[in-house]
């Protein structure tokens, strides 16, 4: 197959599921007794126009990172499923001592420390599934997730707790102050770390394709086996992938908080990761590839929630169109692969075993 | 405490535990044959919603567990297609089952019930007789519903028929050695396809013993991680049935302890209880890394070696 012929049928296995998706969600739409029409025109109006462009950008701030991170360690073949909880603590952590740190350091110096201290959270939070991995051979799937779920507890228990405010009777941080929040890029109500997060898609493209870290990441993920043979400690990259996926994951909670919320409360989750894992595979695990797939997330997520209210239905309607697409997604490369009898250019990650 | 209280406590107990150990006993199945099915949680939120719509419009709680267990095992064919079938990722299409089966049930209970919020009447308990007479125990039974007795039949055959009978033993086959199987003519396959189904249907029947049972009512996302705790379950176990039962137990007077402390000066919070489970998984798996890597007496393999990986392998 030539070139630009390859371009468009990856091109149209992209955007197959998508499409297929919104047509699916529109049936349930009308099942309900709604518009479908009016609620994707909704949608695509309070999340382009007026003021919508910049919080579908703010939006897409804590998703790119996280997206890196799952790409991370996708890449190598390796499930970190840990983000849920991940991105919890780290919210919680950086949301309950902001207050205290910004009181005692200047305003350049406590925002590095949190953002430090967010990565941090979410690196030794990683080391848990890394660990267990790299030395016992453990599945990770399992650990990741044993391990988010303690890590969203004790965000909970957090919150609740040493990080409380007082002053409130429901259980949650202090409001950080409106000062210590990021800056604005000027112009703008789109904050700074949406900068750092395309910043850090770049860097991480780079890495990946361009370095030799990159390559021994792909080539762990293609066969640990060969790996191990060309050299790869495949043990200590276990654990470097996973520390690298963990503070990824970690620093979105920091920029979600810092930028956006400025406080956490007890029981609440976005669910980001969950919902942003199709969009991650259906840009083939390529950095530069998931921001405009992003960019459809973010689109149906800051439009929907509003659109969801104007129909009358629940903004739950989100969940299950991403489902459709990652159903969609597995159906179409299927057939898709078994048309053009050439293997699948989704990352193997989707129709590979995972590793016990 | 008095004998009153201590009844309300394995009541509470068994109310919490029951949902647990069903979705638990099909997640056991379908991980001896090679299955992980991370998609649980969507599962039981399928079958809590189907069997409360067809339980508060029928009025029949029999009606209401089949049809809890159909649409559990309705979308767990998702799993079978995808994953079994075009040989997906199991972990891929797990998360999308929990995604489906969250964001479908949440949206039907805010278009039907969201403004009426209905309740359920408790189902009619089995008389048990003369065992009434034994102190704390005989009146916590006397309260129980059928299916709190089937379930445990249940517990019995699965764990008969995975140990002791010819198409049992070929499951487990598929989940240690698909390929040993398949040479001797075994259909891993149509096993697996068959231990997702059951699990789905087992999935469906925790979600609708939470639902009718346990709360009474449908609340969208009333499972709170319930699902992977039966994922953690049937993991302990380790394909031993009476052992995850055991388990599930356990996990159920933990939670009434939990319960019961927030009626004393003790502060325990939900979130320890919570966490506490998949703490000691992580020990677990942990220690029988240990074990393993010491090179000591081999331990019983934590899972299954075929767990996850899809048959035929290759790309």
């Amino acid at each position: 197959m030539s070139a630009p012929a390859r371009a468009l049928d990856v091109l149209a296995r992209t955007v197959a599921p998508l499409v297929l998706a919104i047509l699916g969600s529109a049936v349930v739409l009308l099942a309900l007794g709604a518009n479908p029409w009016a609620f994707y025109a909704d949608v695509l109006r309070f999340s382009l126009t007026g003021e919508g462009w910049q919080q579908t950008l703010t939006a897409m701030a804590p998703l790119l990172l996280i997206s890196l991170g799952l790409i991370v360690s996708f890449r190598a073949q390796l499930w970190n499923l840990g983000y849920g909880g991940t991105y919890l603590l780290s919210a919680a952590v950086v949301a309950g001592v902001a207050p205290a740190v910004f009181a005692f350091l200047p305003y350049g110096a406590a925002t590095l420390l949190l953002l430090v201290l967010a990565a941090g959270v979410g690196l030794i939070l990683a080391l848990i599934p890394a660990s267990l991995k790299a030395w016992f051979g453990t599945n990770e799937v399992i650990t990741s997730l044993m391990t988010s779920f303690v890590a969203a507890s004790l965000a909970n228990l957090l919150v609740k707790g040493p990080f409380q405010d007082p002053s409130v009777s429901v259980p949650q941080t202090r409001v950080l102050d409106l000062e210590f929040m990021l800056a604005y890029v000027p112009g703008t109500r789109v904050h700074l770390g949406v900068v750092l997060a395309f910043a850090l898609v770049i860097l991480m493209h780079v890495m990946l394709t361009r370095s030799s870290f990159g390559t021994r990441i792909d080539v762990l993920g293609l066969n640990p086996r060969a790996a191990a043979h060309a050299g790869i400690h495949v043990p200590r990259m276990t654990v470097a992938v996973f520390v690298v996926s963990g503070a990824l994951i970690g620093l979105a909670g920091a920029i979600d908080m810092l930028g956006l919320w400025g406080y956490m409360r007890t029981d609440w989750n976005p669910g980001y990761g969950d919902k942003i894992l199709p969009f991650v595979f259906l840009a083939r695990l390529n950095p530069l590839g998931s921001v405009p797939l992003v960019g459809v997330y973010a689109v149906l997520a800051t439009g929907g929630t509003l659109a969801a209210q104007r129909a009358g239905i629940s903004v739950d309607l989100l969940t299950l169109l991403v489902a459709l697409v990652l159903f969609f997604m597995v159906i179409v490369e299927y057939l898709a692969a078994r048309h053009s009898v050439g293997r699948s250019y989704l990352p193997r990650g989707i129709f590979k075993a995972v590793r016990a | 405490m008095n004998e009153a209280m201590l009844t309300a406590f394995v009541v509470a107990a068994l109310a919490a535990a029951m949902p647990l150990l069903l979705t638990a006993i099909g997640e056991t199945v379908g991980e001896q044959s090679g299955v992980l099915n991370i998609g649980l949680e969507g599962l039981m939120l399928v079958g809590a919603y189907a069997s409360f719509a067809v339980t508060l419009a029928s009025g029949s709680f029999t009606l209401g567990f089949l049809c809890g267990a159909v649409a559990g095992a309705a979308l767990s064919s998702l799993m079978a297609l995808l994953a079994v079938r075009l040989r997906a990722s199991q972990i891929v299409v797990g998360i999308g089952l929990t995604l489906a089966g969250t964001g479908l049930t949440s949206m039907l209970y805010d278009a039907s019930y969201a403004d009426t919020r209905p309740h359920l009447p408790p189902p009619t308990p089995v008389p048990i007789g003369p065992l009434d007479a034994i102190p704390v125990l005989g009146p916590a039974l006397s309260t129980q519903p059928t299916a709190f007795y089937l379930t445990w039949v249940m517990l019995g055959f699965a764990s008969l028929w995975l140990h002791h009978t010819g198409p049992g033993l070929r499951l487990r086959a598929a989940g240690q050695r698909p390929e040993a199987l398949a040479a001797v003519g075994g259909r891993v396959l149509r096993l697996r396809v068959g231990a997702v189904l059951f699990g789905g249907a087992t999935a469906g029947l925790g979600g609708t013993y939470l639902a009718l049972v346990s709360a009474g009512t449908f609340t969208p996302g009333m499972t709170h991680g319930l699902g992977f705790l039966a994922i953690v379950v049937a993991m302990l176990g380790r394909g031993r049935m009476l052992a995850v039962g055991g388990i599930a137990l356990v996990y159920g007077i933990f939670v009434a302890i939990g319960t019961a402390l927030q009626l004393t000066t003790i502060e325990l919070s939900n979130d320890v209880i919570t966490m506490a489970p998949f703490v000691v998984v992580l020990i677990v798996l942990a220690a029988i890394g240990l074990k393993r890597t010491r090179g000591g007496q081999e331990a019983r393999p934590a899972l299954p070696p075929a767990l996850a990986t899809p048959y035929p392998p290759g790309d």
